[in-house]
């Protein structure tokens, strides 16, 4: 069945199986690895990517359902060479070890943030309630979903 | 790797395209909602369906609006959406203190109601909720559409009365002035499934009990509800000593099954326990109301 997708605003046609999910698509098809797959139930986060400015959990999609969809993956955050702000907290605020869950919380926490500006560390903690990690004990990754507030608030709107 | 059998996908672009897509292909397609509950199934091979018929494109099955003396949800309302509806929060807070505790957020935006009620998962919080309010599933096939009450959709775990070439397009839920609502759960982590759930409605008029509506999950008992324990509580005060037995009683109309979530008599103690914590809080807002 033939797909077209844009992911991260390039247009992408494929002819694949009806069953192909779409972390698969974007993993195997296209070749961009930097979208994970991890539990494949739907509940551990690592594989989420924005579907028309929504997160969404890509291992329970089928990637036909994204036809004619804007998807995002990590690869679409950086801009003009330069770091995006939620990528810069986690840099900065050491918010990963072994960096599997670290695709799934960059998409979720930068729409948390584009979301409410103000959003509390509280709410945060919500928020990433669908991703999963099993290093960090999520202090500095809620630091770096706070340091990505705080710093994309006062990016010059890009 | 989890990656479904090979299936067929089609996007239905309207209600009555939906319904002659399914009846033309039969008892082996199934329609997809949010995906959170079939694509899982499929991975499994529990669901094998042939075609999948894609609902997302139709608008006309979104959305709360008031209709008369009923609060109309359609089937395609996300479970985001009827968090956040400011609608049903008014009549019933129930709504938004189940969907608080339904999954995660991301999973709520895309998981629907009529998903989750078609998906009739012995521990679906909707379902309890659902049965305790009394409320309505409209079907719509190719002869038209027919009303179910909710407590009469379940043909057991995972089976609803949901025939081939018929799609449920709505759920009504009778508006009751002065109701309370209130939601309880116990799950092993945010997110979970259930161990056990309860959810009540209760219309305290002239200090008695006028109307009121028990609903369980996880707990199976039938059709997520417990009549005999609404029975006991019409027309009664709601002091505390009415409401244990009522409580008691409810946990007497579980039949729960010791699994890994925990053993049958814990089970049964929640299922009391829940029901009396949610009795409390409905009967104090309805008295507040």
């Amino acid at each position: 069945m033939q797909v077209s997708v844009s992911i991260n605003g390039v247009e992408h046609s494929r002819d694949i199986e009806p069953r192909t999910l779409l972390v698969h698509f974007i993993r195997d098809d296209l070749q961009m690895r930097g979208t994970h797959w991890g539990c494949d139930t739907s509940n551990c986060g690592a594989c989420t990517v924005w579907v028309d400015g929504a997160p969404v959990k890509s291992c329970t999609m089928l990637a036909v359902q994204a036809e004619g969809s804007e998807v995002t993956t990590v690869e679409g955050l950086a801009k003009d060479g330069g770091l995006d702000p939620i990528q810069e907290g986690f840099t900065e605020c050491h918010g990963l070890q072994c960096g599997y869950c670290t695709p799934g919380m960059m998409m979720t926490g930068r729409w948390l943030v584009d979301q409410n500006p103000n959003i509390t560390r509280e709410e945060i903690r919500e928020g990433i309630s669908g991703n999963i990690c099993r290093c960090t004990g999520y202090k500095n990754i809620l630091d770096a979903i706070e340091y990505a507030r705080d710093h994309a608030n006062s990016e010059v709107s890009a | 790797m989890q990656t479904p059998a090979p299936v067929e996908y089609a996007k239905a672009t309207s209600i009555a395209d939906a319904i002659s897509r399914l009846e033309a292909l039969g008892e082996d397609s199934r329609p997809v909602a949010g995906g959170y509950s079939l694509i899982p199934m499929m991975k499994l091979r529990l669901a094998r369906p042939e075609t999948v018929v894609d609902l997302n494109g139709i608008a006309e099955l979104r959305g709360v609006r008031v209709e008369g003396n009923e609060l109309v949800v359609g089937a395609m309302t996300t479970h985001a959406d009827v968090l956040s509806s400011a609608i049903l929060f008014e009549h019933y807070p129930i709504f938004r203190e189940a969907e608080h505790v339904i999954a995660d957020p991301i999973v709520r935006m895309r998981g629907t109601i009529g998903g989750s009620m078609c998906q009739a998962d012995p521990a679906s919080d909707l379902s309890a909720v659902g049965s305790a309010l009394r409320g309505n599933a409209v079907l719509m096939s190719s002869s038209g559409s027919r009303t179910v009450p909710l407590r009469e959709f379940h043909d057991g775990p995972y089976e609803t009365v949901v025939q081939t070439g018929e799609i449920l397009t709505e759920l009504r839920y009778p508006i009751r002035p002065g109701a309370g609502s209130a939601y309880e759960k116990v799950e092993r982590r945010a997110g979970d499934w259930g161990v056990c759930t309860s959810g009540v409605f209760v219309v305290v008029s002239g200090g008695v009990v006028t109307d009121c509506g028990i609903g369980m999950a996880a707990v199976n008992a039938d059709h997520y509800c417990a009549p005999e324990a609404e029975a006991m509580l019409m027309g009664k005060a709601p002091t505390e000593e009415n409401l244990a037995a009522a409580a008691a009683a409810a946990a007497n109309e579980a039949n729960p099954i010791a699994d890994q979530r925990g053993p049958a008599d814990y089970k049964r103690h929640l299922a009391s326990e829940l029901t009396l914590r949610a009795l409390r809080r409905a009967v104090a807002a309805s008295q507040g109301a």
